[in-house]
């Protein structure tokens, strides 16, 4: 019921023409999201994930309204985004990493007064979050600098902040931490975590950073081809990735691959061996087994690579 | 202050005076948004005081040039288009002035529309509670205000104290060359716009633009008052909405177009500007349909 996003069966199919020769051209179709169904309960933070060319921006244009879907239901806060667009704009706020909403020539604040005039807010209510954001982004020195002059972190903040002056119910960010720094990309983060706690903003974000998934989302949703492989919590993640926890061995002296059942050696230095196991399986009798059996001095368990399992994933099929 | 968008939401549903508050507030609050656009477009261009300092020079020095060409001509046809020296030299001097004002070189507004549709940046301005062609409309209502404020008066300043124009002393006309602009502003981005939105359907909208800009180059009057054209090619350039860019203000200044002959002028302005405007709706409303169906 109080689902702020809902897709069900969600298709776009793009017709691409293609010259094949002189004359001849040929059509071809791209199916960049097809059939995808997931609902996004008010505040919740999820992280939406896949390759390049997976979907996801077509996903988040569909949501803004500027895309039509080709088939399936799509509901933002109830209305039709495609439909409704100017009036859900008034519901929605948008960063594009990749692009800017920002007025490229003038100083950041003129960005901000249109945003107060194009979305009819309140005075009191302008001032009262354009101070927030000015305070929690960090944007006071910035109000009077051109865009054009602002660094990619500083304007991706700027961007962030005139998404959010109408106070939206729901906040797309497209690749918001592309190409930042690791501070500014820890600042943004935060930001949306206040955001998100104080606000109950619900938020969806893509991104190729897997940190700012692991900071930020309780769920993550993977999409390849235009399909959902993988909607749940990011722990899950590795069951459904298959994926395994390394144990790390260092014997007495070197000495051929351990032989232990349910684990293989993937590395050997020396007298350090790597053995993979899968992450489900308690490390326990492994550990026990080789210390019996084996001249141990020191061990250690590594926990899966997130990153490892999404590439895994990205190349599999779908995991549930 | 009234107009405000929370009054927009108590006064909904209310009895008939109130509904009337409403449409006023609403409008209020659209003409707030385009005015800060129109600022925001006549700001960009603050910034630039070099290029604008550079840009008066050029024109004063080009008026000069035109200037000396004209008293040649006229030296020999004396009278031709119906001018006599005085107003032909006067001619010049506007033109100077309205040069960068109804963007007679091309650019602006329209090489960035058309950089967004290339881009894709263009979507950003689609899911904006605005409209597209009032945004850009606005935006260019406000270089235009900039540049002859910046590049207009000067030169002709310049002209009017080293030559002997033919200006007028009322100041009632001079008011109606200020509407005569403002309506050859509009024309002028109106047909822009949809030159600029030919940017969805073909490639490369640079060769279009610039067949656009030389054909306006040629029918507002810039080389030749549209008057001194021979014949039915006069006939047809004065007939072509180009002639509002130019002409037409030009001969309002100076006072050739009075009572009824005045209207008749605002009219056709008048009438360019809302056919140009409303092809420009249709083809807008066409190119947002490709992007919402096709992604751009
Ligand atoms: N307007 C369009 N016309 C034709 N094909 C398109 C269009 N927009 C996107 N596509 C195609 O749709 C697919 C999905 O693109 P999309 O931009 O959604 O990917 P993405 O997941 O955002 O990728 P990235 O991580 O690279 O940003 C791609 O194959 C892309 O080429
Ligand atoms: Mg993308």
């Amino acid at each position: 019921m109080s689902d702020l996003i809902e897709l069900d069966g969600v298709e776009k199919v793009f017709e691409v023409r293609r010259k094949t020769g002189r004359l001849r051209r040929e059509k071809r179709e791209v199916r960049a999201v097809d059939g995808i169904s997931f609902r996004v309960p008010r505040g919740e933070m999820v992280g939406y994930i896949g390759p390049n060319g997976a979907g996801k921006s077509t996903t988040i244009k569909m949501l803004t309204g500027i895309l039509t879907p080709s088939a399936g239901r799509l509901r933002v806060a109830g209305l039709d985004p495609s439909r409704e667009r100017t009036k859900l704009a008034q519901r929605i706020g948008v960063v594009f990493g990749q692009r800017t909403t920002l007025w490229w020539d003038l100083p950041l604040y003129d960005s901000y007064k249109l945003a107060h005039r194009m979305y009819r807010i309140p005075d009191a209510r302008f001032r009262e979050n354009l101070d927030r954001c000015v305070e929690l982004l960090d944007l006071a020195s910035l109000l009077d600098v051109p865009v054009r002059q602002l660094s990619l972190g500083q304007r991706m903040r700027g961007d962030i902040a005139a998404a959010l002056l109408h106070d939206p119910d729901v906040l797309y960010l497209d690749e918001p931490t592309i190409g930042l720094d690791v501070i500014s990309k820890a600042k943004v983060r935060q930001f949306l975590r206040d955001l998100n706690a104080e606000r109950a903003t619900t938020i969806l974000l893509t991104t190729h950073d897997l940190t700012d998934i692991e900071q930020l989302c309780k769920r993550v949703m993977v999409i390849d081809h235009g399909r959902l492989m993988y909607d749940g919590a990011l722990a899950g993640l590795h069951e459904a990735g298959e994926s395994e926890r390394t144990l790390v061995v260092d014997l007495e002296r070197e000495l051929p691959p351990v032989q232990a059942e349910g684990a293989r050696v993937v590395k050997v230095e020396g007298p350090r061996q790597w053995l993979a196991f899968p992450a489900s399986a308690s490390a326990a009798p492994l550990v026990a087994h080789i210390a019996q059996a084996y001249p141990l001095v020191d061990l250690s368990v590594r926990e899966p690579d997130i990153e490892a399992v999404i590439a895994r994933m990205y190349d599999g099929r779908p995991l549930y | 202050m009234p107009h405000r968008g929370n009054s927009v939401a108590k006064g909904r549903g209310a009895g008939l005076g109130s509904r009337a508050l409403v449409s006023m507030a609403v409008g209020g609050a659209v003409v707030r948004l385009y005015g800060v656009v129109a600022a925001g477009g006549f700001r960009r261009y603050t910034t630039y005081r070099v290029a604008t300092a550079a840009g008066v020079f050029t024109n004063t020095v080009f008026g000069v040039i035109v200037a000396y060409t004209y008293i040649a001509l006229w030296d020999q046809r004396p009278n031709l288009g119906g001018y006599d020296q005085s107003q032909a030299l006067t001619y010049v001097w506007i033109s100077q002035a309205m040069l960068m004002t109804v963007n007679l070189f091309g650019g602006g507004f329209a090489d960035e529309l058309v950089e967004r549709i290339r881009t894709g940046d263009i979507a950003i301005d689609l899911y904006r509670p605005a409209d597209l062609q009032l945004w850009w409309l606005s935006a260019d209502l406000g270089r235009a205000l900039f540049h002859f404020l910046g590049r207009g008066v000067v030169p002709l300043t310049f002209g009017a104290l080293f030559f002997d124009l033919a200006l007028p002393t009322d100041p009632l006309t001079w008011l109606a060359f200020l509407l005569a602009v403002l309506l050859g502003v509009v024309v002028s981005f109106a047909l822009r716009f949809l030159v600029a939105l030919s940017a969805f359907w073909l490639l490369d909208g640079a060769g279009v633009a610039s067949l656009v800009s030389i054909a306006g180059l040629f029918f507002s009057g810039m080389l030749l008052p549209l008057n001194a054209f021979p014949g039915l090619l006069g006939e047809v350039a004065r007939a072509l909405p180009w002639s509002s860019l130019l002409q037409i203000p030009a001969d309002v200044l100076m006072g050739r177009h009075r009572g009824w002959g005045l209207l008749g002028a605002f009219g056709f302005q008048l009438g360019w500007a809302a056919a140009l405007l409303g092809v420009g709706r249709l083809l807008q409303s066409a190119a947002v349909r490709r992007v919402v169906v096709q992604g751009g």
